[in-house]
């Protein structure tokens, strides 16, 4: 019994391999030499977006067999898998967690890439495959986020209307190939999920196909050293010896850390799950419920961020040639530099680079979370008027402080900490404008602030700005 | 021997790439237009909507009303409503504007005290007449066409508004 076991498992397994020859193929693939430097910590952000990727396809699927792609019952459903469906909110929250490790571990490796140098010569195509891929992880996290049929998915495709809107000529057939129709409703749903589920998935595998098959036919990126330049004549010969003389299998010697890494994101993804639980869905997506502040996920607010502080007249042209110029460039990358320097050392300009992308987006995404530009709607009645503001002063004075409360000012401007960030904060507003300014930036507006001169009668006027000298530090 | 462009495996060879691509664009077309037939229309899919009766929008006031958009499918559920804000200015003189915010399309609300529209996205605001007051909106709120006929306000509607359809 001890032997007949063992025995019967490797007669199966010789019988399969007698027919369909799959070891034979993946044998070599497990084995193949790679340079000894590269079974470094530093490779694993790949292996770890694809570990990630099947976690999505296998969550998604799940959550498939639940989920109604159709207007009238998509939230529903999604309450269900919520409440009901035994670990659906598990699925629901993994599947989230998942997509946002997912972005942020594939962004990881195309930033260690880059700097590594590995979309020089020869690797130039399995840098531009990896820049479809990029793409496309993005088109499923915005995708997603519609299938998450609430208001900020309604008010999202809203969102992604006015700006295809935007485009010169196909505006509108832009628009109506995005909805699917002419209003934001049922077919616009079904259009995302097929895209979600069918169209961009299937590209990704076989993006992904095509970009492991170049990474085993070129070899992967060998550790840069300085002062070790690409040249075409002498890369693949030089790469060739040093596997050669100093290589190491790639199983199990450098996949031991890729297995590690799998394993603590998938475990990450698992925790978050855990700890925070699904996202969403928040309100009902009804268009008439008008009183939301719509939000991206956070792989958009840095994007949502600059649309807020683009000057107006720049705006049409930042966001339709912006998005073709950065993918543009991305694609030229491996053109621009395809040779010479690999290591980081000696590459300023590219180090350089990502430290202000990097913070430029970081930068972004954080104003896009404290969204300062935002009014803020219910301070009029929410926020109280200091009560250092209204002690000693006089009955005109406090009727314009009541004024400036009425008259909801401070939905733009904050007083004592509390109210807008849109416009200045009036704390101190009497040591840096005069009686006369203060009058005529009220009824005349400007610098970004609207007019008040026909919604005050002379009297709120002149409490308001008699209020308002009185507000020294 | 016959040369390969006479042969019968010639012609074969030739058939089949024939009937390859023939099925491709039979199948090929009508995918085409099924995909992007959304954006084809034979009219200009706006139609009289009716809003309610004139007494429900108070002279000087603005209001919400809400309509079911005339084009629309059995599984649209709550997205085949959709809102919009009517102005009474007074007798037959209204404005009914789109809730969507000119900037990117965010729905802005009313501020009575004020008297201004508001948008919760990017902080664009609208005078009560609809003219933008400030902020990254481009323009101004976009108006419906809109009629009073015995008593009752119609608007027209149907499409999103957008920069490159403006209702």
């Amino acid at each position: 019994m001890s032997t007949s076991g063992p025995r019967l498992i490797r007669s199966t397994l010789g019988w399969l391999e007698e027919r369909a020859g799959l070891g034979g193929a993946i044998g070599p693939v497990m084995d193949h030499p790679v340079p000894r430097s590269t079974a470094s910590w530093w490779y694993v952000f790949g292996s770890a977006t694809l570990a990630l990727f099947v976690l999505q396809i296998a969550t998604g699927i799940c959550l498939a067999l639940v989920y109604v792609p159709s207007a009238d019952g998509a939230y529903q459903s999604l309450l269900y898998l919520n409440f009901q469906a035994p670990f659906g909110w598990f699925l629901r929250a993994v599947h989230f967690w998942g997509s946002n490790a997912m972005v942020a571990i594939m962004t990881l490796h195309m930033i260690q890439v880059f700097l590594f140098g590995a979309h020089k010569y020869p690797r130039e195509l399995t840098w531009i495959v990896g820049v479809f891929l990029f793409l496309c992880t993005l088109g499923m996290a915005f995708t997603g986020q519609i299938l998450r049929w609430d208001q900020d998915a309604y008010w999202g495709l809203g969102i992604g209307a006015s700006i295809a809107s935007r485009a010169p000529g196909v505006g509108d057939t832009l628009v109506q190939v995005l909805l699917g129709g002419p209003i934001i409703a049922g077919r616009t749903l079904s259009r995302f999920f097929a895209v979600h589920v069918f169209l961009v998935p299937g590209i990704l595998i076989g993006m992904i196909g095509l970009h492991l098959w170049l990474v085993l036919r070129i070899g992967i990126n060998e550790w840069p050293m300085p002062g070790r330049v690409v040249n075409r004549e002498t890369y693949r010969r030089r790469y060739e010896e040093e596997v050669h003389r100093d290589g190491v299998p790639f199983f199990p010697d450098a996949a031991r850390k890729d297995m590690v890494a799998c394993g603590v994101v998938v475990l990450a993804v698992v925790l978050c799950a855990l700890v925070f639980g699904p996202f969403g869905p928040h309100g009902v997506p009804d268009p008439t419920l008008i009183d939301t502040a719509p939000k991206p996920d956070f792989y958009f607010l840095a994007l949502y961020a600059l649309f807020a502080l683009l000057p107006p007249w720049t705006e049409t042209v930042v966001i339709l040639v912006g998005p073709v110029i950065a993918i543009a460039v991305l694609f030229l990358v491996p053109f621009l530099a395809s040779t010479g320097e690999k290591s980081w050392k000696r590459r300023p300009v590219a180090v350089l680079s990502v430290l202000v992308i990097v913070l430029i987006v970081a930068t972004l995404a954080t104003l896009g979370v404290t969204v300062p530009w935002s009014p803020k709607m219910e301070a009029w009645t929410a926020a109280p008027t200091p009560v250092r503001y209204v002690k000693g002063r006089t009955g005109l004075e406090l009727q314009g402080a009541l004024v400036l409360q009425n008259k909801q000012c401070r939905t733009c401007h904050s007083l004592g900490g509390e109210g807008g960030q849109r416009g200045p904060a009036l704390d101190g507003i009497a040591t840096r404008q005069t009686r006369d300014q203060l009058i005529r930036q009220v009824l005349q507006g400007g610098g970004n602030m609207p007019a008040y001169g026909k919604n005050l009668s002379p009297a709120e006027v002149n409490a308001l700005v008699a209020f308002m000298g009185t507000l020294r530090p | 021997m016959t040369p390969a462009s006479q042969s019968r495996r010639g012609f074969l060879f030739r058939l089949g790439i024939f009937l390859n691509v023939l099925g491709a664009a039979l199948v090929g077309v009508p995918v085409v237009g099924y995909v992007f037939g959304a954006a084809r229309r034979r009219t200009d899919g706006q139609s009289w909507i009716e809003l309610g009766e004139v007494g429900r929008f108070p002279v000087g006031e603005t209001r919400l009303a809400t309509y079911e958009n005339p084009i629309s499918v059995a599984w649209d559920g709550a997205t085949a409503k959709v809102a919009c804000w009517v102005r009474h200015i007074e007798g037959d003189r209204f404005q009914v504007f789109a809730v969507n915010c000119a900037h990117l399309g965010c729905p802005v609300r009313w501020f009575a005290q004020s008297r201004l529209f508001m948008c919760p996205c990017h902080g664009g605001a609208y005078y009560e007449d609809g003219s933008r007051a400030s902020g990254p909106p481009p323009r101004g709120l976009f108006e419906y066409e809109y009629q009073v006929r015995d008593g009752v306000l119609w608007a027209r509607g149907g499409q999103l508004p957008t920069l490159s359809r403006r209702v």
